[in-house]
């Protein structure tokens, strides 16, 4: 394959891609905020925000180059190197000569999926994470987890001269995941279980009411989640092309579909189409579409997002029958989602809608395909989990994961920001209703 | 000299004070209030789990009146307030030992 020239176009695509990509996270944090009671919602929002601060500026120190360095030609990370990201400008050659687009686009970009998906794990330990603890969890569990599974599923080598080396182990593998249903939502609904598990229930689970105090911030959250979530899946064609013109129409298709498969759900087995489902649905859609959104059918990602919603609805409730308290359902929906997204590959898989694609079992190309994603999808959600347990239990041990059991029923905002979101914080309706 | 009590329907308060005002009484206290009765709470759902909320939104409306317009005065709020489903509210009136009233200094019955 011939260098591929910069391209302004698709330039122009990426930086608002990478754009899209960043809001999410705010989205996110309003999506969570809204579920919480009033006495912790800025705290919620906090530990999204801090991981932006905390993952930029590791991404510039070594992240990036952990993640898609070049130099160890290691399937399991790019390069241990303290680059600084400066060396890189006007550098096109350093992503393999494959992307038409400067290397520092895609390094910003990149920065945008690490830090959501530590991000996404803050929902399972609602209202009683110490702050502190929880950024220097956030510090050690990109550096050791997410840096190296991307590389495992996002690098596709360096190319010099005929030879490419340097492949991720999971992309070699040939694992289908086009914009991270493993490295990002597998990976963070793993950790989430770990950490929900370490961590206990939140005082009065199950005993009082833990009702969402906003949810009309639920759906303004969901609503931007959704927006950026174009970014993520049509941004990740690298390119303003094709690929990502179905990646941008199965995202909105599939999500679509999940939003009313979670409320029929409800409808039928509550009596009632909920808006936080309604929000759940979109979300639990935009997840299972990830991985496969440029390697189906829009048709089969109706399907996808329908079974995804249907099947994160129902999943949801697994936490009171195991008895964990993932608070605001990271592992119903983003691990639940993550893998039916990652699995409905093998089935739905096609070459006909993109050509580097792989026929899965609907479509006449066999198990194959089916049992690499099973293989890639297992594999993420048993090194997350084991190295988050890890990496959780140290931090329980030295400086403690959880607030006191005082500042919990007091209030995470008070106690660990010294603020309160609304006037009446901790008033009957946000604390201690029912 | 009594003080009547009236725990209403947030959405009925309109029409009691209507029918209070036709009826002569030009004056009243009201504050938000939550609570339960005979009625319970009511049940909502959030991703399949329930919760029971048991303190629901009421008025609390006070007027203060002589002896002789006490019987008159409930039933007004009564028929006012009901709409016959469960969850209407309650009545009640107590007696009261002295009402001043803070501007003139009047006391008793013509402080009302």
């Amino acid at each position: 394959m011939d260098q591929i020239a910069l391209n302004s176009g698709d330039t122009a695509w990426m930086l608002a891609s990478t754009a899209l990509v960043l809001l999410m996270t705010p989205g996110l944090a309003f999506f969570y905020g809204g579920m919480v009671r009033t006495k912790s919602v800025l705290n919620m929002m906090m530990m999204s925000m801090v991981t932006i601060g905390i993952v930029s500026v590791l991404w510039v120190i070594y992240g990036f180059q952990v993640a898609f360095g070049s130099s160890a030609n290691s399937p399991w990370y790019g390069s241990i190197s303290f680059s600084g990201l400066g060396g890189m400008v006007n550098d096109l050659t350093n992503n393999g000569g494959v992307y038409p687009i400067p290397v520092l686009v895609f390094a910003a970009f990149q920065l945008m999926f690490a830090i959501i998906t530590p991000a996404l794990i803050s929902g399972a330990i609602a209202d009683r994470t110490k702050f502190t603890a929880w950024a220097v969890f956030v510090a050690i569990w990109v550096s050791v987890v997410y840096f190296p599974v991307a590389h495992w599923v996002f690098a596709f080598g360096n190319k010099v001269g005929d030879t490419i080396t340097g492949v991720g182990f999971l992309a070699g593998k040939g694992l289908e995941d086009f914009a991270g249903g493993t490295a990002v939502h597998i990976n963070a609904g793993a950790a989430g279980l770990a950490l929900a598990l370490l961590l206990g229930k939140r005082v009065g689970w199950r005993k009082e009411s833990m009702r969402p105090h906003s949810l009309p911030l639920v759906m303004l959250g969901s609503g931007l989640l959704w927006f950026g979530w174009f970014g993520f899946n049509a941004g990740s064609a690298l390119a303003a092309n094709g690929i990502a013109g179905l990646a941008f129409l199965n995202t909105q298709v599939a999500t679509a579909g999940a939003l009313l498969g979670w409320i029929i759900v409800e409808k039928i087995r509550d009596g009632h189409p909920t808006s936080l489902g309604a929000a759940s649905g979109a979300v639990a859609g935009l997840v299972a579409i990830t991985p496969a959104c440029a390697f189906v059918a829009p048709w089969a990602a109706v399907v996808i997002g329908v079974v995804a919603g249907a099947l994160c609805a129902l999943a949801v409730g697994l936490k009171y029958k195991l008895g964990f308290d993932d608070s605001l359902d990271v592992v119903g929906v983003h691990l639940v989602g993550g893998l039916w997204g990652c699995i409905s590959i093998g089935f739905f898989g096609t070459h006909v809608v993109n050509s580097v694609g792989v026929d899965g079992l609907l479509y006449g190309g066999g198990a194959g395909l089916l049992g690499k994603q099973a293989f890639g999808a297992l594999f993420v959600l048993a090194y997350s989990f084991i190295a988050t347990l890890i990496i959780g239990f140290i931090i329980n041990k030295t400086i403690g994961f959880r607030v006191t059991r005082d500042a919990e029923l007091e209030g995470i905002d008070l106690n660990e920001h010294a603020e309160s979101a609304y006037e009446n914080a901790g008033s009957p309706r946000g604390g201690m209703s029912a | 000299m009594k003080l009547i009590t009236a725990i209403l329907k947030p959405f009925k308060l309109d029409d009691v004070k209507d029918a209070l005002q036709a009826h002569g009484i030009n004056g009243m206290t009201v504050s938000e209030a939550s609570g339960y009765g005979r009625q319970g709470g009511h049940t909502e759902v959030y991703r399949g789990a329930e919760y029971t909320v048991d303190l629901i939104p009421k008025v609390r409306l006070e007027v203060l009146v002589d002896d002789a317009d006490a019987d008159s005065v409930i039933a007004v709020i009564v028929k006012a307030a009901s709409t016959g489903s469960i969850g209407d509210g309650k009545v009640w009136s107590i007696p009261v030992d002295q009402v001043v009233r803070v501007r003139t200094g009047e006391r008793g019955v013509d402080a009302i």
